[in-house]
């Protein structure tokens, strides 16, 4: 199937998320759609996949004109997508969400469903229980299942809006194994919709670039990173050096520490981490790394062993009183954990000011302002916090912090971000470290930790390795903590150079 | 089995009919995922509504038309608050429930105590004849038996059927329903309606079935109970059922220990079914399940997390927006 985009353009309000984009997509292609946030690629995906009509232009299929009313009518003509917080029932058994949006009779053909969820899953080399509810699954598990679905609706043309964020580096290995078969066996074609450049590295075969609304490059890979950066951005952003800088005491330590993660319970767990140190935590999603977060954070119960801040234990003492302490917490789920929907900013400072019965409103406006203009968050005092980006979130997110901080606890703290928006975080946090604070931070990308991390702690399998010879130049530190973490579940280091595609070390 | 307890539980049944019409309809419309906390009210006007026309037709049919007509326009007044003006559900539900109560109370007072209709009792033949059974099921009116077509009619649409798993979805997750074809604000009306005209029958369940004669005091109050017990059915059918016949069950008791207790009791009694509600919830939700299952065989324990799975469908009460169009 042959797709083309023709002068689409689209407008809301007074800004022109897509300018007149002329775009093509052949058959058993694999095409990533690269840009910043704010650079019109989801505005584009969901025209081409019926969720929002454009203003002008046109879509052509195999020469075709056609015109889509909804999702479903995109579906219909070949065109799938995988939404990034996958869009399914979470409430309903896999095999219930895969029959849904079937057209078929008054009563559901089960048996059959179920036989063609296992041979399409199959195919692929997916494991889905049909029995299983959706809730309980990963992401990664729940990807799966929307894209044995659209498969098996006839989807020729596959759209994934960030598919690698929040799953596990084994499941990505799956996924870009399945969907390099689909397009090269099968002739699907294939839109990968990213700003992690290592995946369209290990992924793509050719590459569109959006900015600001219009399309600024299309190139074959390989392509140099450093190449499409400067497409994306204007320009090259400088990668951040790791500086020696003095450590002070010690401010937090664990000692034999024993709890239950969601699957396994981590066991015997030490450390000491001293003041300006950043310690990263690396390991499959769910092997315990953002439960000892939240457990240094007084927000998750010992199983035995004990956390000592500043030579304190920590045992009883509840998240307000830490947080007077100077230790703070600010976990991965932005909009459901870290900051109140439906609050404004002017609101957040005021919540996380002072303790009086009486909110001074001035004072907090005044504190927004500054702090927006500080953290040049793009959005106004009176901004409801949905109604900012991601990565106006997380930048107010680190403006909410208090001032004087000795330990900042942070659990994937660049999630969904780009990369300008990457590197300003690290660089405010940096700065933190520098004043004295120490670091500890989860992240499922192995390049972050090795390029922030003094020291990397690793979780696999109940047991948690300290690795503190990162600098030795005689290994690629990122396919050792992929060894680490892989355990028996990954089939050493060749697999992890075969899935980064031999993107550049860093 | 002794004949007292057999008459007994014949009596629940049939008390409980027109609590089990309203809370079907009630878990179906909640199921699309709309709120019609009109339920008490609209229970009370159609109760009266089915019982001046019945009464002035001599027609059980025409009265039930008229009940299910009104519920039905109730709620249809709650779908286009809700689903058209994007009002808030539960704010036009509570003063529909208001008003319409007292409504029916103005409306009724020619009517008060006037007159008794008379119920149409309709036992089955050979199915009546099965011991015990028989006597509980098959020897009921009308409504009991609407009642129980109505449990396993809902039971077997939203468990068995394309267009129930398409329901489920809408309340669920509409974004996700809407992108695989499915006209979710249309398919809202429609279940808002259908569980609007159950609420009707229920209502004239009590003046042309139950009661069956217009008070002011029959029929108020039931429909909260109604709504409690499709929270304490965790929205499946068959508990909602089991849910109505216990409260009914304990109402029993209460009426028949009433003569030898003193009144302070017969209260705390009365609020025995609400205790027992909480405690279930305390037990569905919360660190309690975990700790019950904890106790019991791990071969147990995927069968009672099926049972006591109880969550309100996830949509509920929201408004469902296509994004990107004007």
């Amino acid at each position: 199937m042959h797709v083309e985009l023709r002068h689409i353009t689209k407008t809301f309000g007074s800004v022109r998320a897509n300018d007149a984009l002329s775009l093509e997509f052949a058959e058993g292609r694999i095409y990533a759609l690269l840009g910043e946030n704010g650079a019109g690629k989801s505005t584009l995906m969901k025209i081409l996949s019926g969720y929002q009509p454009p203003d002008s232009g046109t879509i052509l299929i195999d020469g075709q004109v056609v015109t889509f009313q909804t999702p479903a009518d995109a579906l219909r003509c070949g065109i799938g997508m995988l939404h990034q917080d996958p869009l399914d029932v979470p409430n309903l058994t896999v095999l219930d969400n895969f029959m849904l949006g079937r057209r078929e009779g008054l009563l559901p053909k089960r048996n059959a469903a179920r036989e063609a969820l296992a041979q399409q899953a199959g195919r692929l080399g997916f494991q889905l229980d049909p029995f299983r509810y959706v809730d309980s699954l990963t992401i990664g598990e729940r990807q799966q299942l929307e894209i044995v679905r659209l498969l098996s609706l006839g989807a020729r043309l596959l759209i994934l809006d960030e598919p690698t964020t929040g799953i596990s580096a084994e499941q990505k290995h799956a996924l870009f194994s399945a969907l390099k078969r689909l397009a090269a066996q099968e002739g699907m074609t294939i839109i990968l919709v990213s700003h992690k450049l290592e995946d369209v590295a290990a992924l793509c075969d050719e590459v569109y670039v959006l900015r600001g609304g219009k399309l600024v490059g299309h190139c074959q890979m390989p392509t140099p990173i450093e190449a499409l950066v400067t497409l994306m951005f204007g320009q090259s952003l400088p990668r951040p050096t790791r500086s020696a800088h003095a450590l002070g005491e010690e401010i937090l330590r664990a000692e034999a520490v024993s709890l239950t993660a969601r699957r396994l319970t981590v066991r015997d767990l030490s450390l000491s981490v001293r003041s300006g140190e950043v310690i990263g935590l690396a390991g499959l999603d769910g092997s315990g790394q953002s439960d000892f977060l939240r457990a240094c954070a007084g927000l998750q119960a010992l199983n035995s062993g004990r956390i000592l801040l500043a030579g304190m234990p920590i045992h009883g003492k509840r998240y307000p009183e830490l947080l007077r302490l100077g230790v703070a917490y600010a976990p991965s789920g932005r909009l459901e954990e870290g900051l109140v929907d439906g609050l404004t900013l002017t609101e957040h400072f005021a919540l996380t000011a002072g303790n009086g019965m009486w909110i001074n409103w001035r004072g907090a406006a005044t504190l927004a302002a500054e702090q927006i203009a500080r953290y040049n968050i793009r959005g106004a005092p009176h901004s409801p916090v949905q109604t900012l980006s991601g990565g106006n979130q997380q930048r107010a997110l680190i403006a909410l912090l208090p001032k004087n901080l000795r330990l900042l606890l942070l659990e994937d703290p660049t999630r969904g971000l780009d990369v300008e928006s990457t590197a300003w975080v690290w660089q405010q946090l940096l700065a933190r470290r520098d004043q004295g604070a120490a670091i500890l931070f989860t992240s499922p990308d192995l390049d972050e930790i090795v390029t922030y991390s003094d020291r990397v702690l690793v979780f696999c399998e109940g047991k948690a390795t300290l690795v503190t010879d990162l600098d030795d130049p005689s290994r690629n530190p990122v396919e050792r903590l992929g060894e680490l973490i892989g355990g028996k579940g990954f089939g050493g280091k060749d697999s992890w150079v075969a899935w980064r595609g031999g993107a550049a070390p860093r | 089995m002794d004949e007292v307890l057999v008459r007994t539980f014949a009596d629940i049944v049939k008390v409980g009919a027109p609590i089990v019409l309203a809370a079907i309809g009630e878990t179906i419309t909640e199921r699309s995922g709309v709120v019609n906390l009109s339920l008490d009210g609209s229970l009370v006007l159609s109760a009266l509504a089915a019982f001046v026309a019945g009464i002035s037709t001599d027609s059980v049919i025409i009265g039930i038309l008229a009940g299910v007509s009104v519920g039905l326009a109730i709620a249809l007044v709650v779908a286009v608050c809700s689903i058209e003006l994007k009002l808030s559900q539960v704010a036009v539900g509570f003063v529909l429930t208001l008003l319409c109560r007292d409504l029916a109370l103005f409306l009724g007072i020619p009517y008060r105590n006037a007159q008794v209709f008379p119920t149409t009792f309709l036992p089955i033949p050979v199915l009546k004849d099965i011991p015990v059974l028989g006597a509980i099921f098959f020897n009921q009116d009308l409504f009991t038996y609407l009642s129980f077509i109505a449990v396993i009619a809902a039971w077997w649409w939203l468990f068995r059927t394309k267009p129930g798993l398409t329901l489920r979805a809408v309340g669920e997750r509409p974004q996700t329903a809407f992108a695989r074809g499915v006209n979710v604000n249309a398919l809202r009306y429609l279940y808002t309606a259908i569980g609007g005209g159950l609420v009707g029958l229920g209502g004239a369940a009590y003046t042309l079935g139950v009661l069956p004669t217009w008070s002011d005091t029959g029929v108020a109050g039931n429909g909260w109970i109604a709504l409690a017990i499709v929270i304490f059915g965790g929205w499946y059918p068959l508990r909602v059922a089991l849910g109505v016949y216990l409260v009914a069950g304990l109402r029993a008791i209460v009426t028949s220990v009433q003569a030898q207790v003193p009144p302070q009791v017969v209260e705390l009694l009365n609020a025995l079914p609400w205790l027992l509600m909480l405690l279930t919830l305390f037990i569905v939700s919360g660190p309690y399940l975990d700790r019950l299952l904890r106790v019991l065989p791990p071969r147990l324990h995927p069968l009672i997390r099926t049972v006591l799975r109880a969550r309100p469908p996830s949509a509920l009460g929201t408004i469902f927006e296509q994004e990107g169009r004007r």
